[in-house]
Formats: structure tokens, C-alpha cells, sequence
């Protein structure tokens, strides 16, 4: 009747990482940066290589992510993290230096660090959560805020002849000499989790390699931002997010 | 979610064939860590046997409506909850009778 | 190798004295005064010799930040800058401090406000000493007032730094800047080991050993309470460190009755212009901070009630004279003389000054 006797360890096919702590995130529920941590934190028990690694956290919601994988973490100035990490690893070039930044952080505060340290070809890998908002400060517009969309300060939806375009900082950076591999995933289903994390791992094999910056744009969802519960916020991220920020490789040039 | 049924249909069909084929029956079971459970929904979405749900009225320390495994004997421990749980809160086990 | 007597800018001894000292990383954006200490570093390679890493950023903020970065992983990183772009790094600066980060910022004053000039100025007293960037902090400042001191407040910077787990910065205007001088090189010593950064530096951020608990670098504390905490033990470090760190050198202060002050090339000018004072029999002193924070304010303190009064020199409007006052607690008058915009006054401008304020009885 009950099914508790297959409850044993050598049953185990799925489980919370190691690496990821018993502390409770404090990321509002279904929000897509618990999975992308997850990943982050399998990939690094997979490679084995948590000795190496030093992540540095963003300003925005995943300012705290130091306190959920257990690895040596820098906590960045808002937009700096790529220079930090270019610092961290020109001076310590064995160590697996990546970084974690949101669309405020990566493509509006930060772009003159992303953009230099993508050309410069830093050694980095840096993980890129774009859900189109601004989820620490309550929901305000991010500089990939589709068109239309209404946040805290586009409250009527965002007009291009007032706020602009959104931007696809990973279409600029697939451009630059300095990448070798630039990537767009998402985490909605249980195929797209695989598959994003097959593409952190890439990223991360990459940064160790010395190959050049990869970047791994993440299109997520901030259900609490755009006002929705996380499972219609997946279902509104697939129809529309992916229209503007298709996903899929937008430069590889490791195989 | 177009995709998600997609790529469960293929699933079962492999196991089913598997099944078939050497005669064994797939067992699943999931052990939820209630306290760490936000009740998000999106494993019971993401089950593709309908295994979970939320709870209705039961609630955990921070007062969220957790999920649990409302119809076990539907488990085949395809793990798509573990893979979308954003908290890690969720351990899925599989065992392949003879 | 051996110490080296050479002839050279006080902007180019920087880059020497920061590979001799065995300095790990240098981080740096070009602006007049100060471009030759990035180029000096660029133009001597010293990744090849003693591996010291070298980068053109593109930015002030972004070097800053790759300080904080470096720093962070208990390596020895330093930067330099002139005053609009230690603006800029100003944000950067107070994360260094509330990291309590070990790193060497020179500021090689140019005049302000604004783009201002290029010509030397000591225009940032108040944002060096007085913080510049948010929150409650301090930064231990080194003033230099030869090029032979701008080669030694670089291992002086560092040995202080590392000491105190505390951002140092080098105010040098941009007379010192550069003009050349003879300058003895320090003998060249070897970067710290891996090994020996983890001993010293046990808090860096170099990757986790299974032996050890995460280090996480942050200035973010959200329970008011820790944060009062951090405020508390920062303070508490800052206290040490003016009990313990407070550097000043006196001339002529043994019989004087009027005191000069100044700092950087300023005080070289009031040395000269003292000399000529005491020509004419008129008894004046001089004292020359060299750490601008921790003040030397019991010095000041102490001449201060000796003699009849003291002229503050300074290529501003008025900022050490704020601190000078604050320490002679009004026993004596304080005036200010100062020359903005980039000039830099001649010794006679001062004793002019001098008789404006002061009429010494013969």
C-alpha cells in the first residue's frame, strides 16, 4: 500500500543539492532564481570543483545569494560584478569565477562592465536573469521590460518613445570577439531546466578552460512583479518573453 | 505549456515500452520538505500523473499551503517536480520492480 | 636586487616602489597628473618578472571595483587616480572600507571643482579625510611631500593596510606628483605565496576547502542590530588606529612662536619661506601632517598653546584649517592661506601672508 519502503538512498533519483544549504531562500514562491541556483549548485558538486569556485552576487534580489550555495562568494557593488570578477580572476587564474546578475545589474547599471569584460575575453562565466523587471525595489521597469509592459514605473505599459527599446545586451555581447559562448535558456519545464543546466555547465567548463567570457542569459519569470501566480508566469513567460528573447544559442564556438 | 505535455508523452512512452518489454514495474515515490515548501505550484503543475497538490487548509511554519503527494500510487519518479521546484525541497525516488 | 638610487617622477616611483614591494595587481584609468604611473607599469612588465597583474579599465568605477575585487582575495591591489576620477571611485571606496579590505588608492590632486584643471591642488582634504563616499568610514591618508616619499607610502600604505584590514590612500597633489627627484628604490621582494595569503589572510575569498566554512565577502547587513555591530567594531578600529598611527614631522618648532601648516609640496614651500622668516629673526614653525586622518591633533594641540598664532597653507580654500582648529581648541588664532585653481604659491606669497596676519615685535 504505501510506498515508503522505496524511500532509501540507493532509490534517490532527484534531491536538493549539497552544495545548496538548509537555509530557506527568501525569494518570493515559484520564483525562477531557486532553480537557477539549484542548477548552479548541482553543476558545481558535478564538476567537483567547489574548491575553485567563487561566485559573485549581484545587487537585486540575488544580493543574498552567497547565503544559499555554499561556495566562497563576493557580494558586488550594483553592476560591478564583471569587473570584480576580472580582478578575482586575473590575480587567482585557476579558480572558476562566475557571476550571478540580474537585467538592472547586467544591462542597465553595469553594461560598460558586462560589454569590457565580455571584449576583453575575461575568463568568467556569468549567469544572466532576465525577467524583465525589477523585482527587489518593487517591480519597477528593467531595461528589458517588453514593450507594453506595465511595471511600477510604466504603469501604463512601457512606450518606446518614452522609455526606449528593450535591450538584448546578449545579442551585443555574442558580437564581441571576447566570448566564446553566449546563450539564451529558460527554466519553466523540466526539459528547459536540463537543458540550462547543460548550458551552465558548458559555461563554467569554459571559464576553467580559459576559452573566454560565455554568458548564459536566463529568461525568467518574477511572478510576484508581474503580478501573476509562478504558473501563469511560466505560461505568460513562454508566449511572450521567448518572442523577444528567443531561446537557444546565439554563439558557440567551443564544439 | 506545450512542450512540457510533449516531453512527458515521450517519457511515459519510453517506460511504458520499457515496462513492456522486461516485464518491470516503475515505482515512484516523492518526500516533500514541508517547511522549505513555499506553495508555488509549480511541481503539481510540472507532474505530468497527477500525483500532487497543494494543501487546502493545512499550512507550514511560515503559513504557506505546502504540496504533498495527494495520489502516490501514481508516482513513476519521473523527478519533473524536482527538476522546477525552485527550493530544492523535493526527493524523488524511483525503483524498477521485477 | 638591491635598492636603487634613481632620478625620477614621483608618479613613476609609485610604479616602482608597487613592483619592488611585491604588489599583486594594479587597476587603473588614465587622467592627468597621474597617467605615468599606468604607463611606467605597462612600460616595465612586471607580469613577466614577478607576476604582478596590470590592467587598463574601462573605467575609474570599474578599477575600483576590481580592487575590491583583488582585495578581496587577500591579494595586495592598488589603483590610482586624480581627482574627478577619484569621484568616481568614491562608491567603490566606501565597499572597500566596509569590507574592511586591505588596498593602496592614490589620488594625485588636480584643481576642481568639476573637470577643473590639470595644474596640482589639495582640493580633496575633506573628501579623503572626511569620507567621500556613504556611510561611516575612514580611509588612513598618506601624505607625500617628495618623490622619495611617494616610493616609500606605497610598501608604508600597504604594510598599514594589511595591518588594519583597511583601505589606505595616498594624497599626493599633483606637484609631487610630478616632479622628478632623486628617489632610493626599495629592494625588490617577493609576492606573498598562496600559503602565506591564507595565514595572513584567513577571512579571503579563494575558494572553499572542504576544511573550512564558505568565506563570503559582503557590506550587506539587513538586521539593523549586526549592523550597529559592524558600525561599532569599524569605529573601534578606527580608534586603534589614531592612537597608533599618527604621523607628523616638526622643524623649527623647538623655539618657535608662530606655526605653519602644511602638507604635500605645500609644506616644502613654507619650509623655504620659514628659512627666510627666521632671516629677518621672526621665530615660526613648521608642522607637516604626514597621515592627514588620524589628524595629529594632539601636535597641534600642544603648539598650538605655545605660540601666537598659526597659518594654515594649503592649495585650497580652506579644508585642513577646519581640522586645525578643531585641535588647537581656540587657545591661539588659526588663518587660512591658500592659493585654488592650480596655482601654486611661492615662498614669498607666504611670508606676505605671513605679515598680513602677524606683526612679530622686533
Amino acid at each position: 500500500m504505501t510506498r515508503d519502503y522505496i524511500k532509501k538512498p540507493e532509490n534517490i533519483v532527484a534531491a536538493k543539492p549539497r552544495l545548496l544549504n538548509d537555509n530557506t531562500m527568501h525569494y518570493c514562491p515559484g520564483c525562477s532564481h531557486g532553480v537557477v541556483h539549484k542548477i548552479i549548485a548541482q553543476v558545481i558538486e558535478e564538476m567537483g570543483v567547489e574548491d575553485k569556485t567563487i561566485g559573485i552576487a549581484p545587487v537585486g534580489c540575488a544580493v543574498m545569494a552567497y547565503n544559499y550555495i555554499d561556495v566562497d562568494w563576493i557580494e558586488a557593488a550594483h553592476g560591478r560584478a564583471p569587473a570584480i570578477a576580472t580582478a578575482v580572476n586575473r590575480l587567482n587564474p585557476d579558480r572558476l569565477v562566475f557571476t550571478y546578475q540580474g537585467d538592472g545589474d547586467f544591462a542597465a547599471i553595469g553594461t560598460a562592465e558586462s560589454i569590457h569584460a565580455a571584449n576583453r575575453g575575461e575568463n568568467i562565466a556569468i549567469i544572466f536573469i532576465n525577467n524583465a523587471i525589477y523585482g527587489m525595489t518593487g517591480g519597477q521597469m528593467a531595461p528589458t521590460t517588453l514593450e507594453g509592459m506595465k511595471t511600477a514605473t510604466t504603469p501604463y505599459g512601457r512606450r518606446v518613445d518614452l522609455n526606449g527599446y528593450p535591450i538584448k545586451i546578449s545579442d551585443i555581447l555574442a558580437m564581441l570577439d571576447g566570448t566564446c559562448y553566449v546563450t539564451r535558456q529558460a527554466v519553466h519545464t523540466p526539459a528547459a531546466v536540463k537543458k540550462a543546466k547543460k548550458a551552465i555547465r558548458q559555461a563554467f567548463e569554459n571559464a576553467l578552460a580559459h576559452r573566454g567570457t560565455s554568458v548564459v542569459e536566463i529568461v525568467a519569470t518574477c511572478s510576484s512583479g508581474w503580478k501573476m501566480t509562478p504558473a501563469k508566469a511560466n505560461e505568460w513567460m513562454a508566449q511572450h518573453m521567448t518572442e523577444k528573447y528567443p531561446l537557444g544559442d546565439l554563439k558557440n564556438t567551443v564544439e | 505549456m506545450v512542450d512540457n505535455c510533449y516531453f512527458f508523452a515521450i517519457f511515459e512512452k519510453i517506460i511504458s515500452f520499457k515496462n513492456f518489454l522486461i516485464m518491470a514495474k516503475v515505482l515512484g515515490a516523492v518526500e516533500i520538505d514541508r517547511e522549505r515548501c513555499k506553495g508555488c505550484d509549480l511541481c503539481v503543475v510540472a507532474c505530468p500523473c497527477g500525483v500532487l497538490a497543494l494543501q487546502t487548509r493545512e499550512v507550514n511554519n511560515r503559513g504557506y499551503n505546502f504540496a504533498y503527494d495527494h495520489d502516490p500510487e501514481k508516482c513513476i519518479g519521473c523527478a519533473a517536480c524536482a527538476e522546477v521546484c525552485p527550493d530544492g525541497c523535493i526527493t524523488v525516488y524511483r525503483l524498477v520492480e521485477r | 636586487m638591491e635598492e636603487e638610487i634613481r632620478l625620477m617622477k614621483g608618479n613613476e616611483a609609485v610604479a616602482h616602489a608597487a613592483i619592488r614591494y611585491g604588489v599583486d595587481g594594479y587597476f587603473g584609468y588614465p587622467i592627468t597628473p597621474q597617467s605615468e604611473i599606468l604607463e611606467t607599469l605597462e612600460e616595465l612588465m612586471p607580469w613577466d618578472t614577478t607576476g604582478m597583474v596590470v590592467l587598463q579599465a574601462e573605467s575609474e568605477v570599474a578599477a575600483i571595483n576590481m580592487v575590491y575585487g583583488g582585495a578581496s582575495t587577500g591579494k595586495a591591489v592598488m589603483t590610482s587616480s586624480s581627482s574627478p576620477g577619484i569621484s568616481l571611485k568614491m562608491e567603490g571606496i566606501s565597499y572597500v572600507a566596509a569590507g574592511e579590505l586591505p588596498a593602496l588608492i592614490i589620488n594625485c590632486m588636480r584643481g576642481g571643482p568639476g573637470l577643473g584643471t590639470i595644474q596640482p591642488s589639495q582640493a580633496d582634504y575633506f573628501q579623503a579625510t572626511k569620507g567621500g563616499g556613504h556611510g561611516d568610514y575612514r580611509l588612513i591618508v598618506l601624505a607625500p611631500a617628495t618623490v622619495q616619499e611617494m616610493a616609500d607610502f606605497v610598501g608604508l600604505g600597504f604594510d598599514l593596510a594589511f595591518k588594519y584590514r583597511n583601505p589606505v590612500m595616498m594624497l599626493a597633489d599633483g606637484v609631487v606628483g610630478q616632479m622628478m627627484e632623486k628617489v632610493v628604490l626599495p629592494p625588490y621582494r617577493p609576492r606573498r605565496t598562496a600559503e602565506q595569503i591564507a595565514e595572513q589572510c584567513p577571512w579571503a575569498v579563494t575558494g572553499k576547502p572542504a576544511t573550512r566554512k564558505p568565506n563570503v565577502l559582503t557590506t550587506l547587513e539587513l538586521d539593523p542590530v549586526l549592523m550597529e555591530k559592524h558600525n561599532d567594531d569599524l569605529q573601534e578600529k578606527y580608534r586603534i588606529i589614531s592612537e597608533n598611527e599618527v604621523r607628523y614631522q616638526e622643524y623649527y618648532t623647538d623655539d618657535c612662536e608662530y606655526l605653519i601648516m602644511a602638507f604635500g609640496s605645500v609644506a616644502r614651500i613654507c619650509l623655504k619661506a620659514i628659512e627666510e622668516l627666521r632671516k629677518e629673526g621672526v621665530k615660526v614653525g613648521l608642522l607637516r601632517p604626514i597621515t592627514l586622518w588620524p589628524f595629529p591633533s594632539d601636535a597641534v594641540e600642544r603648539l598650538a598653546s605655545k605660540v601666537k598664532g598659526i597659518i594654515v597653507a594649503e592649495l585650497n580654500a580652506g579644508q585642513m584649517i577646519e581640522d586645525v582648529m578643531l585641535a588647537s581648541k581656540n587657545v591661539t588664532p588659526v588663518y587660512h592661506f591658500g592659493r585654488t585653481g592650480g596655482i601654486v604659491p611661492d615662498p614669498q606669497e607666504v611670508i606676505d601672508s605671513f605679515y598680513n596676519y602677524f606683526t612679530p615685535e622686533p
